[in-house]
């Protein structure tokens, strides 16, 4: 594929074109926070974490969805990005019920993660305490929208790679919810196979299997990225 | 050097964080060289005296702590939010989603324990519930924070001995950030 000259943080770069900023930092070893991107699944650019500044351009852009193109100037440390990154996070957490100490996945979250990364030490806007659902239909698994910051991972990963189409989006805004088919309690699903991968894609504690207690689970995400990589090849 | 004065308050939280706090162990011989504890919970002050700092646990539940808050805020320097529940309502929020009366009805009419004669407590001493728990910041200015359920008794250490040592704690910058 071409080489095409770009600049990062100040450091001139030969990248492949068609690749998307991000792919072409992570390649570079330049760090991008982000939270609804995994590996292996299409990226829709939900969570904005990974905005970056391109000269030329007089609004922020998300890497995982921009391409590099030629002679591209971009910055992805700039103390404009640090603030938005610190505001996202701050909102992710006053948007829903996170009260980790009481979490699954309380010290394998990449939420808590996210906040140490940005210095998130208090949320500095209201907690909207919103009255959400906990759906435990499910003979093995646990939806609890409390948790779900609406990365939308379990609804690629169910259709993308299972191929089932169980999850869904309904509403907008802070009243959008995951759904499983049509609305309908998740232990009905006539698309769902159990097949856990919406467990591992999800990055808080918001989908989890029943067997587990107050921090004694762990995620696996990797696993969606290497089951894709694997169905790449051919023997 | 004159001695600081230092206060711990236990608000609405379930006084975890002040246990982390002892948990610092020989410790606080070095905390007792620069400054007296002259209120905490097993200090027996009735008034909340002027201090130079006050650490603050629990959250906002009740008029009597919104009160009490304000209070402390007038007498302290430095007001530190300690643990979770003083910085996000954590699980003393978690009745935020439903309205105060069926929290109320829950536990002192309708438990079962109560053999169906349960009523409600009402007398001008008891404090009164607010509709809604809030942390400690959306009542008074706080100056500093120490998240963790319970925070680490090397993070309490380390913040109270930064501020007993005029100096300013980074939680973000020493990694000793922890939700949870």
């Amino acid at each position: 594929m071409a080489k095409i000259p770009v600049n990062i943080d100040g450091k001139s770069l030969e990248v492949e074109s068609g690749k998307t900023i991000l792919e072409v930092c992570k390649a570079n070893d330049i760090e991008i926070l982000t939270m609804c991107h995994l590996e292996g699944l299409g990226d829709i650019g939900a969570c904005r974490l990974c905005l970056v500044e391109i000269e030329g351009i007089n609004k922020l852009l998300p890497a995982c969805t921009t391409k590099v193109a030629p002679n591209q100037v971009i910055k992805t440390k700039t103390e404009k990005l640090k603030k938005y990154q610190k505001i996202t996070t701050e909102l992710f957490f006053a948007e829903r019920n996170h009260v980790c100490a009481v979490c699954v996945v309380n010290g394998n979250c990449e939420l808590q993660d996210l906040g140490y990364k940005v210095g998130m030490t208090r949320v500095r806007f209201p907690y909207l305490f919103p009255k959400c659902e906990v759906d435990t239909s499910h003979p093995w698994y646990v939806m609890d929208h409390n948790r779900c910051i609406l990365c939308t991972r379990c609804v690629r990963v169910c259709g993308e790679v299972e191929g089932s189409y169980n999850w869904g989006v309904m509403k907008r805004g802070v009243a959008a919810r995951i759904i499983s088919d049509f609305n309908t309690p998740w232990g009905e699903s006539i698309t769902c196979t159990s097949c856990s991968k919406c467990v591992n894609a999800c990055p808080t504690g918001a989908i989890w299997p029943k067997a587990v207690v107050q921090g004694q689970f762990k995620k696996n995400p990797k696993m969606i990225t290497e089951l894709v990589e694997k169905r790449k090849m051919h023997l | 050097m004159t001695k600081k004065r230092i206060a711990t308050v236990w608000l609405g939280g379930c006084s975890g964080c002040h246990m982390s706090l002892l948990d610092i162990d020989e410790r606080i011989l070095e905390v007792a060289k620069l400054a007296d504890i002259v209120k905490c919970p097993i200090v027996d002050a009735k008034e909340f005296p002027e201090v130079d700092v006050a650490l603050v646990e629990g959250s906002v539940t009740s008029d009597e702590h919104w009160r009490e808050l304000e209070h402390i805020r007038k007498n302290s320097k430095v007001l530190v939010s300690l643990g979770d529940c003083a910085l996000t309502t954590n699980i003393t929020g978690m009745r935020n989603q439903l309205a105060k009366e069926d929290v109320l009805n829950c536990a002192y009419k309708d438990a079962i324990s109560n053999d169906k004669e349960g009523k409600m407590p009402k007398h001008w001493v008891l404090l009164n519930l607010l509709d809604k728990v809030v942390p400690l910041h959306e009542v008074v200015s706080v100056d500093y924070v120490i998240p963790g359920c319970p925070p680490s008794a090397d993070t309490i250490f380390y913040v109270l001995f930064e501020l007993l040592n005029d100096r300013v704690p980074d939680l973000a910058a020493e990694r000793k950030l922890k939700y949870g």
